[in-house]
């Protein structure tokens, strides 16, 4: 039987009060929202926090509004809120695609974008779907609140630049005309870490080349986005010879490792064929959004 | 730390330890054993209950969280002598072999169709694909819910006729 080692628990009832009590309770207190990361690991003694700040009851970090150049959305949002969200799917399809493969949907209606993100697992979706929209994150603490880029944001697997003492309270998707988004992932069954997956975002100029691109990969040993594979892109018509091009590069890119999910050939190949994939979708999701006028 | 919550319609208040995950205190703490306890690891999904309406797995969930919100467990779905749908429909369509994982399979299949009330085969296979049959019985699971879908009308709207359990 799997059960926690002894803790407190305390349930937070604004985010000032969640701030408060992690200074209170100190290094030893962890804030949970959705927990389908932090209890499996104080499950597996993994994880032994002394104090748990619970923040289910924070309405207030439960959203998802669109304003006038980005989406903002709350870091208690969770998954099944995102997947049900058309607003979601209009602006931003890739986080669409990547919710519908994200664990399986009873886990969904807990787990949160917010705790995703924290947890910075080395295969979670929602990290690349981030990167690749080059969306920043509302990190509050106790000197009040900053605004980071996923760049920044990432410390590498399972480390983040939100700190002991505070807490990420808002996702922040910018829009952008002209553009679109994909991902797609390749796992051995539902509910089971990506095998590998990729995630691009096209932006496309008045002429139809491509004016911007990011690729992201999961679960490929690779920090960040993938720069070149992108930038041979940029400038170019949007044609299967330069995709097949990005997808090379992309490939070339990632560090996989060998393990029960598969070798490292097939991951490098999944790293190429995944990444051709989402650089089509995602363009021409950039072309119906350059003719309607919407989405990113 | 006392908690208050709402399980299978009625209130229970009780003191257990914030370690204590949802799928134990059902079990051990009110005696709800219809609530299966299986892979520990969110993955089979045989802990399924419903928590304000919404399947969630109950190994993953602390107890203490439900303070304030509602429960519902297989001991809640019949109305009476009267069965769920859902309950109807795994005997009509023989959806259960060993029964370990029919629990949370019915309760999911019970938020599918408060939400869904006529979903497609895909929707169904969709709705039930965190959850595992290990006798491999998925095609009787679907015939089930079906058949649930298609005959609503002896359905428990609240399901707050059960009591909750021995210890209650």
């Amino acid at each position: 039987m799997q059960i926690p080692a002894p803790f407190d628990y305390v349930r937070a009832a604004s985010v000032g009060d969640a701030l408060a009590l992690l200074e209170r309770h100190g290094p030893e207190s962890r804030v949970v929202a959705g927990g389908h990361s932090l209890l499996p690991m104080m499950k597996l003694r993994l994880a032994r926090p002394e104090w748990l700040i619970d923040i289910n009851g924070l309405a207030e970090l439960d959203f998802v509004t669109e304003e006038i150049d980005r989406l903002s959305i709350g870091a208690l949002t969770r998954h099944t809120t995102l997947l049900e969200s058309a607003l979601v799917g209009r602006l931003f399809p890739i986080v669409h695609d990547a919710e519908r493969v994200i664990a399986d949907p009873v886990v969904r209606n807990r787990g949160t974008i917010g705790g995703s993100l924290c947890q910075a697992d080395p295969a979670e979706d929602l990290s690349t779907v981030c990167d690749v929209l080059r969306a920043s994150v509302v990190i509050v603490g106790p000197g009040g609140e900053r605004e980071v880029d996923m760049a920044d944001f990432h410390r590498g697997p399972y480390e983040s630049a939100c700190e002991q003492s505070e807490m990420v309270t808002e996702i922040r998707l910018p829009i952008v005309a002209r553009s679109g988004s994909a991902y797609e992932k390749v796992e051995r069954r539902v509910g089971d870490w990506a095998v590998a997956a990729s995630g691009a975002s096209v932006t496309l100029a008045e002429d139809g080349t491509v004016a911007d691109a990011c690729i992201g990969l999961t679960a490929l040993g690779m920090e960040g986005v993938a720069t070149a594979a992108a930038q041979s892109l940029i400038g170019r018509q949007p044609t299967e010879e330069a995709f097949v091009e990005a997808g090379r590069l992309a490939a070339e890119a990632s560090h996989p490792t060998d393990d029960q999910r598969g070798p490292v050939d097939y991951k490098r190949h999944l790293a190429d064929e995944l990444t051709r994939r989402v650089l089509r979708l995602a363009t021409q999701r950039a072309g119906q959004s350059a003719r309607t006028g919407s989405g990113s | 730390m006392q908690i208050t919550a709402t399980v299978n319609g009625s209130e229970v208040v009780r003191d257990v330890e914030p370690r204590v995950l949802l799928v134990h205190y059902l079990r051990e703490v009110l005696g709800l054993t219809g609530t299966h306890w299986g892979c520990d690891t969110s993955n089979c999904g045989t802990c399924v209950v419903l928590l304000d309406g919404q399947p969630v797995k109950s190994c993953t969930v602390l107890a203490a969280m439900v303070d304030g919100h509602e429960v519902r467990t297989v001991e809640g779905l019949a109305d009476g002598a009267t069965l769920d749908p859902v309950q109807q429909g795994f005997m009509e369509e023989h959806g259960l072999q060993c029964g370990f994982c029919t629990p949370g399979m019915m309760l999911t299949a019970r938020a599918l169709l408060d939400k869904n009330p006529h979903p497609d085969e895909g929707e169904i296979r969709e709705a039930i694909s965190g959850q595992i049959c290990r006798c491999t019985g998925y095609a009787t699971i679907v015939r089930s819910i079906q058949w649930a879908a298609a005959h609503p009308a002896t359905a428990a709207v609240d399901g707050t006729a059960e009591t909750v359990g021995a210890q209650a």
